[in-house]
């Protein structure tokens, strides 16, 4: 007889406002024990690649950064990656260090951002306050310079759009100081607390094998020991000509993904620092007369892991085909490795962990055989903030105040 | 390896293929009928073996495209797949997904979009079209208006 009943479903999604794309996951659950993962995503298709044939070559760059508003320097960066070596077309070299000094930013305040998320959902909301509240003084540099918090889009083919003005470097220096002190006692209150070790260590393993199956990029992949960084191993922009470290952690579960990004974001406040005191003289753009038929790709490390686009041109003024490949599509799926067999109150931060677009988490809800909600997704983030509360219980520590930090 | 030895290594699979062509030291493209085209994937991912990126679909004018990206990261290679499909009424390839999980999305994308049949695909559902989309119109087709 085939099995009449029907096992429980935990719904997570599909519609966020905050989200950069909406999904839609559909966990089975087998009492606490999350048993099957199905995902259904593209609730906000916007036919980016298709758009993208109607668009001159030079006004792609500002329909890229729009794919995301955290990675609106990586897109494009890859974008022009592709073009300029389609096209042959060489940069100056001051462009390149401004392209890397915006990526940079836009790396440190994404990885701030999600410290402070991930903080939230395990019931830390002083890392919540404090993480957010250290990231504003990136988004405002960003603003200085590019003239847009979000949604920068300075890179263009053949340079940038907006400069990085000389009399601004001192300034961006003092503020990266004050940034790397605060992220510095944030690291230290994050990876010396023994609650946090216990609630997210040995939680969301993706082991190396996994992450090379799922083919996963970025911290997602660093976290599982795979150490690959698009910056370093086809170094683009200016990265060949400084000097920092590829973070990795080979234990593959929530807190290896946290110190990946925690440990990168100084590294990355170290490449601003490089790039601003060799920033050399000259312009930021070259004139762009032709793209000539042709194909090429290329490829940018974005905050959550390798942006790839591929550019075909028949020698028009927009190109015949744009593939874009966003991290999130590889890293996305690997959960379906990294969520079985977790109870219900780990899965918000292992769906969390990847950083994809956590903001679907808040769209939980469990629902019995007879279609009723058990749990919202108020009700499972409590289940997440318990745990951790319990524990803390257990170990016997207080929590996390702000006169602490 | 370094860029000579994988070089090599490639061209292990050449009887496979219809072209080699080194576009620069760290862009190689690999041309291939689609029919061979699962041989050469599974020798790229699991004997070389690289990093699998994307897939990009095409439709070409006589035929169709499926574009395998691959990357060496170790040399900072990127190593493109091109398969063609010349049947235009039934269009249909191997899916690679059954060794490569990473290219069970992308296969489902471009079934949708450009209607290529990916055979023995373990899932092979909607991904990003609507469920109310019309069955058989294949957006990203020539014959589709921007």
């Amino acid at each position: 007889m085939k099995e009449t009943v029907k096992k429980p479903i935990l719904a997570v999604g599909p519609f966020h406002p905050l989200q950069e794309e909406m999904e839609f996951f559909q966990l089975t659950i087998d009492g606490e024990i999350v048993t099957d993962i199905d995902v259904r995503l593209s609730y906000n298709h916007r036919g980016i690649e298709k758009i993208s044939e109607s668009l001159q070559f030079d006004q792609i760059p500002f329909l890229v950064s729009r794919i995301c508003g955290i990675c609106s320097a990586s897109h494009p960066t890859a974008y022009v990656n592709a073009v300029e070596e389609l096209a042959g077309i060489k940069p100056p070299e001051r462009a390149l260090y401004v392209r890397t000094i915006i990526n940079e930013l836009e790396r440190i305040h994404s990885h701030l951002l999600w410290v402070g998320l991930a903080g939230h959902f395990i019931g830390y909301d002083t890392v919540f306050m404090w993480a957010w509240k250290y990231r504003e003084p990136v988004l405002d540099l960003l603003e200085e310079i590019t003239g847009n918090r979000n949604n920068y889009g300075n890179v263009k083919v053949g340079g940038c759009r907006e400069d990085v003005p000389n009399e601004l470097v001192p300034k961006i220096l003092k503020e990266l100081d004050e940034i790397e002190k605060k992220t510095e006692m944030l690291t230290k209150a994050v990876l010396d607390d023994p609650v946090l070790h216990a609630r997210l260590k040995g939680v969301g393993i993706l082991s190396k094998e996994a992450a090379i199956k799922y083919a996963v990029t970025g911290p997602t992949a660093r976290g599982s020991g795979v150490d690959i960084d698009v910056r370093r191993d086809d170094p683009y922009a200016a990265y060949g000509d400084l000097d920092w470290n590829v973070i990795t952690q080979t234990e593959g579960d929530v807190f290896a993904k946290a110190v990946v990004r925690l440990l990168e974001t100084f590294e990355s406040i170290k490449m601003v620092r490089q790039a601003l005191k060799k920033l050399p003289d000259g312009p930021v753009a070259v004139e762009v007369k032709e793209i000539p038929p042709g194909e090429a790709v290329g490829h940018a490390e974005a905050p959550r892991g390798e942006t790839f686009h591929y550019v075909r041109s028949d020698g028009g003024n927009r190109p015949i085909r744009h593939k874009v490949r966003a991290p999130s599509y590889v890293n996305v799926p690997s959960f379906k490795a990294s969520c079985l067999g977790q109870r219900i109150a780990d899965v918000t931060i292992t769906l969390a962990a990847v950083d994809p677009c956590y903001s679907c988490t808040e769209r939980l809800a469990v629902i019995d055989q007879h279609n009723k909600v058990i749990h919202d997704g108020e009700s499972l983030l409590r289940l997440s903030r318990e745990k951790t509360a319990q524990m803390r219980k257990e170990l016997g520590v207080p929590g996390l105040k702000m006169e602490d930090l | 390896m370094n860029q000579e030895e994988l070089n090599n290594k490639l061209a292990e699979i050449k009887d496979k293929l219809t072209k080699i062509e080194l576009k620069s030291d760290t862009r190689i493209y690999l041309y291939c009928e689609g029919e061979n085209s699962y041989a050469v994937n599974k020798f790229l991912f699991e004997d070389v073996p690289l990093r699998f990126v994307i897939a990009t679909g095409i439709d070409s004018d006589d035929c169709f495209e499926v574009i395998y990206h691959y990357s060496y990261d170790q040399t900072g290679c990127v190593i493109s797949l091109k398969a063609f499909i010349r049947d235009r009424e039934n269009p249909a390839i191997e899916s690679i997904a059954p060794f490569l999980p990473a290219a069970e999305w992308i296969e489902r994308e471009i079934h949708d979009i450009l209607g290529i049949d990916f055979k023995n695909h373990p899932n092979m559902r909607r991904l990003i079209l609507a469920d109310d989309w019309p069955d058989g119109v294949y957006p990203m087709r020539k014959e589709v208006k921007k």
